[in-house]
Formats: structure tokens, C-alpha cells, sequence
């Protein structure tokens, strides 16, 4: 299963690496919707420093959503489902391989946003321990759930429109939490960040196991 | 069914079509008809105890009569998001078109008590909380499992394939609950500061007259809930009898314009 894993993960980041969407148009977004942030609300200081985690994770969210609508976009391209279906593949495997891909991008787009806030809303980075293993465990939650949400609207017509109604109420405990530990964080408390941290790895548990036990049915069913 | 002059009887149940006696042309029967009239009777009792026997609250005056309709239809709608679950589980299990039937007949009816837990819940709160809206556990969680039911809905109405779109539902569906759990037990620890469960706060100043209005609240929601639940049910599996039986029709009018073409071409062959 994990070398099936690696083989699908790695193919779904050879092909962004070498479309460059994620480098080129989910990562300016991102930066774009931190600075409309600033225009909706007070630019004082005051406003934006408070609501950093908070804005900095409702980011993070509209930018998981393009990235996953691209990463379900990819398998829908020149029958590569059904040679999926045909590779003998596990269906585990690429479930876990397409979450691998997803939220390494994830990853890389979280650290450009966390520069971004640092820089734009002055945000002072502390409890750094809190702030990865937050960052590590949410990103892991966002991309099981988005890539098992990808695969239920995968092939619609409406997809784009439907997979933000059926995921982002999924993903409002995530949000929750890793605003509540990031604010914990860099509120210099970071024992209260800690159980937020345990929902978030808890999510994440929960929503590989159900997609990888789903994903062959949801392969087969399209 | 063909054009006809049929009178409708007086009852408004249509008559039967030729040779079609097997497949119900409606939804009612015996036992919902009485389950029905059940429904009726115990929310007529309901308006009785809620708006006239039992005395207003020392506290929240006449809201309190909210309650009667709010506690229960809030029950209701979970009842409802558990059946949903439960069928499609169900449904990845046996692959049985029922399943997927009870499945929908489920997530709708819940939607319909979520709007009416959040129609109430609201009415309520502007006179007792001075707002419509306010950032509780459970009102954020209710807002948040109705979104979920419309987004599970909103699935199933895509024109898919048949067998695809059960699979796919299917799954969305036995999501729905441990969405719901999470979602519920993260709100809840984030506004875990502000009060406990509503039950339990109008418990202690809950007795006599109001305990029985809550309880006939109780029986006669749960009455139109059963009644919604078995006529919905039965909706959606004409529904698939019906695409099942327009695609049977299709094909075998395909076949046989095919086999009309396979003739032709065989005479004009045979002639030259």
C-alpha cells in the first residue's frame, strides 16, 4: 500500500512541479486574500494582529480548496481513473498517495503564508513546537478530507461549486482548532494549544481510515 | 399513464392503471392513514396544552411555549441524520435500493425539523437572550449540521448514474453522524464557557402542566416525524421503480428499432 502510496504521490507532484499551478496561481491567491484581509478589515495594527490566526487559517482553507479541486481535476483528464482502476493499484494506497501529494503542497503554501503574516500583519512567531506540530496535524486533516470529498464529486459538472458546500461545514472543527492552538501559540500559552492539537490529529486519524476504506468504492462507482 | 377520463375518487387516490396493480399508485395506506389521523389529533392536543392548559414560564413568560415544538423537533432532526446514517451503512453492506431509498427519506425530513429547531430556537431567543442568533454550542452546531444535510442533499439531486450516485451518497451519508459528533463536541469546547445543555437548564422549573405539553410536543412530532419518514420513503422508491422502469422501456424500444434495422438490412441484402 505505501509504495503505492509514494508512486501516486509522486506523480501528482511531478505533474504540478512541472505545471507550476500551485507555485504559480494557489500561492499568489493565498498572499492576495491575506492583503484583502487587510483592506475588509482596520489595517491598525491592533485588528489584524488579533485576528491573525483566524484569518490566517480561513487562507489556508480557500487555498486548500483550489489546490484539491486540482488535485481531483488531475485523475479526470484523459481516462486517468480508469487506468487507475486498471493499475491493480490499491485503492488505499492511492487515496494515501493523493493526500501525501495535496498536503505537502499544503505544507509548502503554509510556510509562504506564515512569512506572508509575519511580514504584512506583523505577526511575532512564538511557541514554535505548538505552531509546526499545529500546522502538521491540520494540514494531515485537511488533505484526507479533501481528497475523500474530491473523490465523492469527482466527474461532475458542478464540482467546483459543490465540493466547498460539502467540505468546508466538514472541515469547521479543523478551523476551529488550529485557530485555537495558533492563538494559543502566539499568545505565549501554549498548554491550552495542546488538546486543540489532539482534536486536529484526531480528525486526521479519523478521515484517513475512512478514506482509505472508501476509496475503492468511490473509484468503482464513477 | 395513458390520457385518461378516469374520475379521481372522492378520497383523491387515483385509480390503479391497466395491469398495473403491483406497483402502488399511492403512497398512503391503511396505517399511515390512521398514523395520519394520530398526527393530527396529538398535534391539536399539543395546541391545546402548549397555547392554553399549561401556564406560562415565571421566567421566560410565554416563550417557554416554544419549547414544546423546539425540544423535540431538535430531537427529531438527529433521529433522523441516525436513520440516514444507519442506511447507508446499510447500503454499503447489502447494495439494496431500499436502503438508499430510507437513506434520503432520512436526510430530508431532518432538514425539515432543522429548520424548524432553528426557526424556534431563534423566536426564543430574541425575547430570553435579546438575540436572534448567538455563538452557542449548540445553536453554531445545528447551523452547521443543517449545511451539511443541504450539501448531502444537494448530491443527491445530481443527475448521475444510478448505481454511482448510491455509491458515492452512500458514503457522504455514513459521514454524516461522526460529522456531526465532531462537530458538536469541538463547538462545544470552544464555547464550553458559556452554558450547559438546554434540557437541563429547564428541567428544574419543569413540572405538571408544561412536562405534559413537552411530552405531547414529544408524541406528536414523533407522529408527523413517522408519518413524514414512511410517505417519503415511499416517494423515493416509486421514484426509482419509475427511472427503472422508463430505462427498461428505452431499451427495449432500442432493441427493437435495432432488430427492425437488422431485418431491413437483411431484405435489402437478400434482393440484391
Amino acid at each position: 500500500m505505501w509504495r503505492d502510496a509514494a508512486l501516486v504521490a509522486g506523480r501528482d507532484l511531478r505533474v504540478e512541479a512541472r505545471s507550476r499551478v500551485t507555485l504559480q496561481q494557489v500561492g499568489p491567491f493565498a498572499l492576495l486574500v491575506l492583503i484583502l484581509f487587510a483592506f475588509a478589515l482596520d489595517p491598525a495594527r491592533q485588528t489584524l494582529e488579533r485576528a491573525t490566526p483566524g484569518l490566517y487559517w480561513v487562507t489556508v482553507l480557500f487555498s486548500a480548496l483550489l489546490a484539491l479541486a486540482r488535485s481531483a481535476a488531475l485523475d479526470e483528464a484523459d481516462g486517468v481513473r480508469d487506468a487507475l482502476r486498471l493499475s491493480a493499484l490499491e485503492p488505499a494506497g492511492v487515496f494515501a498517495g493523493k493526500a501525501l501529494a495535496v498536503a505537502a503542497e499544503l505544507l509548502a503554501l503554509e510556510v509562504v503564508l506564515g512569512i506572508g503574516v509575519i511580514i504584512l500583519y506583523g505577526a511575532e512567531p512564538a511557541g514554535i513546537g505548538l505552531l509546526v506540530v499545529t500546522c502538521v496535524s491540520a494540514t494531515a486533516a485537511i488533505a484526507t478530507t479533501g481528497t475523500l470529498y474530491g473523490a465523492l464529486v469527482s466527474g461532475l459538472r458542478v464540482r467546483e461549486t459543490l465540493l466547498p458546500l460539502l467540505l468546508l461545514p466538514v472541515l469547521a472543527p479543523v478551523l476551529l482548532g488550529a485557530t485555537r492552538a495558533f492563538e494559543a501559540a502566539l499568545g505565549g500559552a501554549p498548554a491550552e494549544g495542546w488538546p486543540w492539537c489532539g482534536l486536529l490529529a484526531a480528525f486526521a486519524v479519523l478521515y484517513s481510515v475512512a478514506g482509505a476504506a472508501a476509496y475503492g468504492t468511490l473509484l468503482e462507482g464513477s | 399513464m395513458t390520457a385518461t377520463t378516469s374520475p379521481r375518487t372522492a378520497a383523491g387516490a387515483p385509480q390503479p392503471a391497466d395491469g398495473a396493480a403491483a406497483v402502488p399508485a399511492h403512497t398512503g395506506s391503511r396505517t399511515t392513514r390512521i398514523l395520519g389521523v394520530l398526527a393530527l389529533a396529538s398535534s391539536a392536543l399539543l395546541v391545546l396544552y402548549g397555547l392554553v392548559i399549561s401556564p406560562p414560564d415565571v421566567e421566560m413568560a410565554d416563550s417557554v411555549r416554544l419549547m414544546y415544538v423546539h425540544v423535540p423537533s431538535a430531537t427529531y432532526l438527529y433521529v433522523g441524520c441516525f436513520f440516514t446514517t444507519f442506511a447507508s451503512a446499510m447500503w454499503l453492506w447489502k447494495r439494496t435500493p431500499g436502503w438508499d431509498a430510507l437513506a434520503e427519506a432520512g436526510a430530508e425530513v431532518a432538514l425539515v425539523f432543522s429548520f424548524i429547531t432553528l426557526g424556534t430556537g431563534s423566536l426564543w431567543g430574541r425575547p430570553t437572550w435579546g438575540t436572534y442568533w448567538t455563538w452557542d454550542a449548540r445553536l453554531t452546531s445545528t447551523a452547521v449540521l443543517t449545511v451539511l444535510l443541504i450539501g448531502y442533499l444537494a448530491l443527491r439531486r445530481l443527475d448521475l448514474d444510478p448505481g454511482a450516485r448510491s455509491a458515492r451518497v452512500a458514503v457522504l451519508g455514513l459521514l454524516l453522524v461522526p460529522n456531526v459528533i465532531v462537530v458538536n463536541r469541538s463547538v462545544e469546547w470552544w464555547r464550553s464557557l458559556h452554558q450547559g445543555s438546554t434540557l437541563s437548564r429547564i428541567d428544574p422549573t419543569i413540572e405538571g402542566d408544561m412536562l405534559v405539553a413537552l411530552m405531547v410536543g414529544f408524541l406528536a412530532l414523533g407522529l408527523v416525524f413517522a408519518w413524514l419518514m414512511i410517505h417519503r420513503f415511499r416517494v423515493a422508491w416509486l421514484e426509482q421503480q419509475a427511472d427503472r422502469f422508463d430505462l427498461d422501456e428505452a431499451l427495449a424500444l432500442r432493441r427493437a428499432e435495432a432488430a427492425d434495422a437488422t431485418t431491413a438490412t437483411a431484405a435489402t441484402k437478400g434482393t440484391a
